[in-house]
């Protein structure tokens, strides 16, 4: 087992179904017998506002949140947010992003553009960078509500966590109805290269 | 057994664990969880009051008849409790009661980060202080064995990193063989007339100090001895962050920070080189500390305002930071009133006739926000009301006919309807709007007593708002459809033109209520691009399902676009429109 802590900062707006994916993951590293500590903001963030959920586990672990600068991995559900947390993220850290814009008021009411390549933007910095279509591939799966889980699949591989706890902690996480689905999902993400 | 629980969720099974029978409270940020946590055990009677006041007379009666009681809220929550809170300490307990405070330094969620600390040395009240879940577990326990064994009643100080971070918890199993409750006469002790209270008084002090002196020798006050060069005084999720940064350092770190443990400090300060004190907001161990005759460093580094976090603190310290990437320059992404929210409707018309309101706390408080950008007052629950009398008070007779109070449904019932009496009993002419939309809804859709059901999901009394302000004495009582807009602005306009207090009250439920048959999701709205002009009058809103869709073309022309999967169907977008070109699909 790892013994050094590992941070993993889960970004994106409210509502997107981050802080489920943080609960998995948590529970996947508790089951994988690490010491695991996750902290995030509720409240005022959950209308529609930015979320970073922090997500450390390892031999025993401290503070509640990742150190400024010493995120391993940022796991980002929407790409303008993802850019917002890269100063959290240690110099060769990793980016799993998933392909998605979504606007905030300023722009849906059209005083100002949603900022243009932010995609080249992350990978001159974190060359370590993976891009998924998570809603697309949830859909495949046989349900695009599923795209935290096809995101969290991909971020799993990055990760020293065996995959029978993966799939222990979606059982006691995910309702019995919609398992399946976010099995399917969780794979393709996996999978993906 | 271990599991991952929030600090709330632990502080919930710690009551369990203690015996715990009666669990109150008011919602608030962070600390709402801890009851939607106490009801997973039916021997736990979990409630909601109408505000922290009731919710601390409900436990403290609890506790008189022998029960032990739990009392929740946030930090501002105390403000409201203070009252029964000061003159508990006096009379003690019987079954022993906890008072959990959330505080929220950075205030994330809150109007203001006020330090509960202080409320525990001033109210004479012992306060507990855990740095993670299992501590939230375990010291919400202990906190109801030394209420009882101290005869006070016990605080347990929690902030938004300890209540919403979650970390591994042994679980353990409820206590057995408490005494039953069955009422007991005890006048001397309960009756805090001024000669029973003289009496009380000396105990407490008493207590406090036999408290600290006992304090020494519990293991929740504990002396870490690494490099002695420097040794750091902390408490609560500081300590993790001192841990964190500077691993090497010797620690005491404080379970109690009221009373402080004197001797063990004394103790600790003599073993080290160089003292420091971590803590959040207020020097109050650091004064406290300074006032022994020790030497201490605390707020000459650690700023006043705001939470630590790790990099903070090697700031303060002076230690290497990591490199990190520069932050980019992106658009913000604030909170938003949700797609159908009944609220938009009214702050669109409140911005139209230039009102000036007086605002209150919920999830209305974003009408500040632009393009509502109407909300010129907020200080704290139930204020809007008071406010606007007090303007109308002063200013011309032209002016007074600006004023609007904006209060919810929950708020107004919270500490609101005070106001109110007081604005009909000195006939202030403001006007007040009643947003009810049958939820406590800024904190996550909590059921009030105007909902109809408890926090167990029982079925209840709905309280009728209209016939509470009728019987309160106001005349002019209007229901409004906050989704028809000139309804809506109709109705203000002629009430606020009144020289005579009015409350107007919406009757549209909030789109994210529980249950099924309160909200129902209307046809889907789609915009004609043929007859969209771009005129952005359909933007003024700023409904998160509008969005403005450039032509590309480098101009300032675009097109209006209606999101379906966010749009709730609530026509007010509609209105707006003067080219008929938004409709349902």
């Amino acid at each position: 087992m790892n013994e050094q802590i590992t941070n993993v900062l889960l970004v994106g707006v409210g509502g997107q179904g981050i802080l489920l994916a943080s609960e998995i993951l948590s529970e996947a590293a508790m089951l994988a017998g690490y010491d695991v500590k996750k902290s995030e903001i509720h409240g005022m963030s959950q209308r529609g506002g930015s979320v970073v959920s922090h997500v450390r586990y390892g031999k025993q672990v401290f503070s509640p949140i990742v150190p400024e600068g010493e995120g391993d991995i940022l796991f980002g559900f929407e790409l303008m947010e993802t850019c917002r947390s890269l100063p959290l993220l240690k110099p060769g850290g990793t980016v799993v992003a998933n392909d998605l814009k979504i606007s905030p008021p300023s722009v849906l009411m059209g005083q100002e553009l949603y900022p243009e390549g932010l995609v080249e933007r992350i990978k001159a910095r974190f060359p370590d960078f993976l891009l998924l279509d998570g809603q697309q591939m949830a859909g495949s799966a046989g349900n695009v509500r599923a795209a935290n889980t096809v995101l969290l699949g991909a971020v799993s591989r990055k990760l020293d966590i065996a995959e029978q706890h993966w799939m222990k902690a979606l059982e006691k996480m995910v309702p019995s109805k919609a398992l399946d689905v976010n099995r399917k999902a969780f794979q393709l993400g996996r999978d993906y290269k | 057994m271990k599991e991952i629980l929030s600090g709330n969720e632990a502080i919930a099974r710690g009551a369990f664990e203690a015996g715990c029978l009666v669990a109150c409270a008011y919602p608030g940020t962070p600390s709402t969880e801890i009851l939607e946590n106490t009801i997973r055990y039916k021997e736990i009677n979990s409630s909601w009051a109408p505000n922290e006041k009731v919710a601390l007379e409900v436990a403290i009666g609890a506790s008189f008849g022998g029960g032990r009681a739990l009392c929740t809220m946030k930090h501002v929550g105390v403000n409201v409790a203070a009252d029964p809170l000061f003159t508990l300490a006096y009379t003690g307990v019987r079954g022993g009661l906890v008072l959990v405070v959330a505080d929220d330094p950075e205030m994330h969620s809150s109007q203001n980060e006020q330090d509960s600390r202080n409320y525990a040395r001033f109210a004479k009240v012992p306060m507990l202080e855990p740095s993670d879940s299992q501590e939230c577990k375990e010291f919400t326990r202990l906190a109801f064995e030394l209420s009882e064994q101290y005869d006070m009643p016990v605080m347990l100080r929690s902030c938004t990193r300890i209540s919403h971070g979650k970390s591994i918890v042994d679980l353990g199993e409820r206590v057995t063989g408490l005494p039953l409750p069955k009422l007991e006469k005890n006048p001397a002790k309960l009756v805090m007339l001024p000669g029973n209270a003289r009496v009380r008084h000396p105990l407490v002090e008493a207590s406090l100090q036999k408290l600290s002196a006992d304090a020494s020798s519990m293991v929740i006050n504990r002396s870490e001895l690494r490099d002695s060069s420097i040794g750091i005084i902390t408490s609560g999720v500081c300590y993790q962050y001192v841990r964190e940064v500077m691993p090497n350092a010797s620690t005491l770190k404080l379970g109690m920070v009221n009373p402080l443990p004197y001797e063990l400090i004394r103790e600790f300060a003599s073993q080290v080189d160089k003292l420091y004190i971590v803590e959040e907001l207020d020097p109050f161990i650091e004064q406290q500390v300074r006032a022994m005759g020790i030497n201490a460093i605390g707020k000459e580094l650690i700023s006043l305002c705001g939470e630590l976090t790790p990099g903070r603190l090697r700031s303060a310290f002076g230690l290497p930071q990591p490199e990190a990437a520069p932050a980019e320059k992106l658009p913000g992404r604030p909170p938003n009133m949700c797609p159908g929210c009944p609220h938009r409707g009214v702050f669109f018309a409140l911005n139209q006739l230039k009102a000036y309101v007086t605002g209150d706390i919920g999830c209305y408080t974003l009408g500040f926000m632009p393009p509502l950008s109407a909300m010129d007052t907020c200080v704290c629950m139930g204020a809007s009301i008071g406010m606007a009398t007090g303007v109308t008070k002063v200013v011309s007779a032209e002016e007074k006919k600006k004023v609007v109070a904006v209060i919810g449904d929950s708020t107004f019932l919270h500490t609101g309807i005070n106001g109110l009496m007081d604005m009909v009993y000195n006939n202030s002419p403001a006007t007040v709007v009643i947003l009810d939309n049958s939820i406590t809804a800024m904190t996550g859709r909590q059921d009030n007593p105007a909902s109809g059901f408890t926090l167990m999901d029982d079925p209840a009394n709905a309280i009728n708002i209209p016939l509470l302000c009728k019987s309160l004495g106001v005349k002019n009582i209007r229901i409004v459809n906050p989704l028809d807009l000139e309804e809506t602005r109709r109705v203000l306009a002629e009430e606020m033109e009144r020289p005579e207090t009015s409350v107007i009250i919406t009757n549209k439920p909030c789109v994210l209520i529980k249950r099924d048959d309160v909200f129902q999701k209307g046809p889907v709205y789609a915009v004609d691009s043929e007859k969209c002009t771009g005129c952005r009058a359909c933007l003024k809103i700023g409904c998160p399902a509008i969005e403005w869709r450039p032509a590309g073309d480098g101009s300032k022309k675009g097109k209006a676009y209606i999101d379906p999967l966010l749009c709730t169907g609530c026509d007010v977008c509609r209105q707006l429109c003067k080219f008929d070109a938004i409709g349902s699909r």
